[in-house]
């Protein structure tokens, strides 16, 4: 079967399939959910279902579920927060109170293998959720969320702290990873009973000196795990490039990545823990590409070399951005999608040596998979 | 009985007609259409059961004051819209 996209977007969901040979452009073949507003879109390829959350702006977050590529979507169980104790005040690490309603959805990622209908799902405040039953309910992981230190975290370029990245470890599916903005990497090697913030190393240049180094508010951007290497993790952070070869346990900054270490995504090649790709922008403070030009940059040596990536992108000055969930690569690790913050579509199936897009112009990209099943 | 009606913009992603109820508080009115129909209130109140930030509840033309509890009281033969502040557009 040949690739599809599925592209979640800020006025819909949209798959997409390329109409002929490689270099063919890549066309909408199937539009849902359309003018509404979606965080991301997941294809749970070990239960054959799709999941889109929405986020209403007026009537809030909500999730659906088709039972498989083509099947309606029906509306599902979102994620709910439990009643708040009246004495209690929440705040995160700048005194904002937090809020106990879900806000967004910013991660779905599928149990384990041996976990039949789990799914666990982070949000915006930082709550983590876990459902046994592919999305019909769902249950906040209480004793994360009421760990203390979680008050230490705060938003990064959201208001509020959030969960977005989720890694189930590949050997052993009570072992869960979750990257935080801004809360550092947490991990739960029990299933979710007990969460520990792990990983020494990531460091925040714009935090102050004695909060530079603290693992437990630094804004990871997005995690990434290499499937058949899970020792090595990626993440791309606010600060730059870091990366763990000890099983999270310490993190190093890659250095003099050109053009920048700044951006949203990563992805790892599923069988080559060297090898991972990233998204540039020029820094934190001005998200655009270098000098206007659109780039994706890829190591095959775990950072000490990159190429600069652009045949196929755009030739002319282009100032689209990636968001952390709008980069994906597929299970044979060739194939690479990216979305742009403004409705750029392109694809690669030579690991980004080449690009081709879509003549379709797309609304504001929040995340793409492919559909692989 | 009151009566309460939701905004149209509201109908393209839930069901739910205009419906007459009993209650003399917007609270006890919403949670009779609730009642019958679940999936209505997670798109009206936020998961602490407080009216969503970008939504409005007016009684016989009046905002509402309590966002929070929604004690405002309605009488026998109010109209409660309850509709999307433009705001979270």
């Amino acid at each position: 079967m040949s690739l599809r996209v599925l592209a979640a977007t800020r006025k819909g969901l949209f798959t997409l399939e390329r109409s002929g040979p490689r270099d063919a452009p890549w066309q909408i073949s199937r539009s849902d959910f359309l003018g509404d507003n979606l965080s991301l879109a997941y294809p749970n390829a070990r239960s054959g279902k799709i999941y889109a959350a929405l986020e209403h702006g007026h009537f809030g977050v909500k999730l659906h579920r088709a039972a498989a590529p083509g099947a309606p979507f029906e509306e599902c169980a979102a994620p709910a927060y439990p009643t708040k104790p009246e004495s209690l005040i929440d705040t995160d690490g700048f005194g904002k109170t937090i809020p106990w309603s879900t806000v967004k959805i910013w991660a779905l990622q599928s149990g384990g293998p041996d976990k039949e209908g789990v799914l666990w799902c982070g949000t915006i405040p930082g709550g983590l959720f876990r459902s046994s039953d592919h999305g019909a309910s769902w249950e906040l992981m209480r004793g994360f969320w009421d760990d203390p230190k979680r008050q230490q975290w705060f938003g990064g370029g959201a208001d509020l702290p959030g969960i977005h990245s989720v890694c189930v470890d590949p050997r052993n599916s009570d072992i869960v990873r979750v990257g935080i903005s801004c809360g550092g990497v947490w991990a739960t090697r029990d299933g979710g009973a007990t969460w520990a913030n792990e990983g020494e190393g990531m460091w925040a240049d714009h935090m102050p000196p004695e909060q530079k180094f603290n693992p437990n508010i630094q804004d990871a951007h997005c995690l990434a795990q290499c499937h058949a290497h899970p020792d090595a993790l990626w993440v791309q952070h606010h600060n730059g490039i870091f990366r763990s070869i000890d099983d999270g346990k310490t993190w190093v900054e890659i250095e003099n990545v050109k053009p920048s270490s700044f951006g949203f995504p990563v992805v790892v090649h599923p069988r080559e823990p060297d090898t991972a790709w990233f998204v540039p922008a020029i820094k934190d403070e001005l998200r655009i590409p270098v000098d206007g030009e659109f780039v994706v940059t890829r190591t095959r040596d775990g950072g000490k070399t990159f190429d600069i990536l652009r045949s196929g992108l755009p030739s002319q000055p282009a100032y689209d951005i990636v968001y952390r969930h709008a980069l994906a690569i597929s299970s044979s690790g060739d194939d690479l999608v990216m979305g742009s913050t403004t409705g750029g579509l392109w694809a690669s199936d030579d690991q980004g040596d080449t690009w081709t897009t879509t003549a379709a112009r797309l609304p504001p990209v929040h995340s793409v998979h492919f559909l692989e099943f | 009985m009151p009566r309460v009606v939701f905004a149209q913009v509201l109908q393209r992603h839930v069901d739910c007609p205009p419906k007459d109820v009993t209650g003399s508080t917007v609270r006890a009115a919403l949670g009779a259409v609730f009642e019958d129909n679940p999936r209505v209130r997670g798109y009206v109140l936020d998961d602490q059961a407080q009216l969503r930030k970008h939504m409005t509840i007016f009684v016989d033309g009046r905002a509402i004051r309590d966002r929070t509890t929604l004690s405002d009281a309605v009488q026998s033969n109010s109209e409660i819209y309850v509709l999307q502040a433009l705001s979270g557009g």
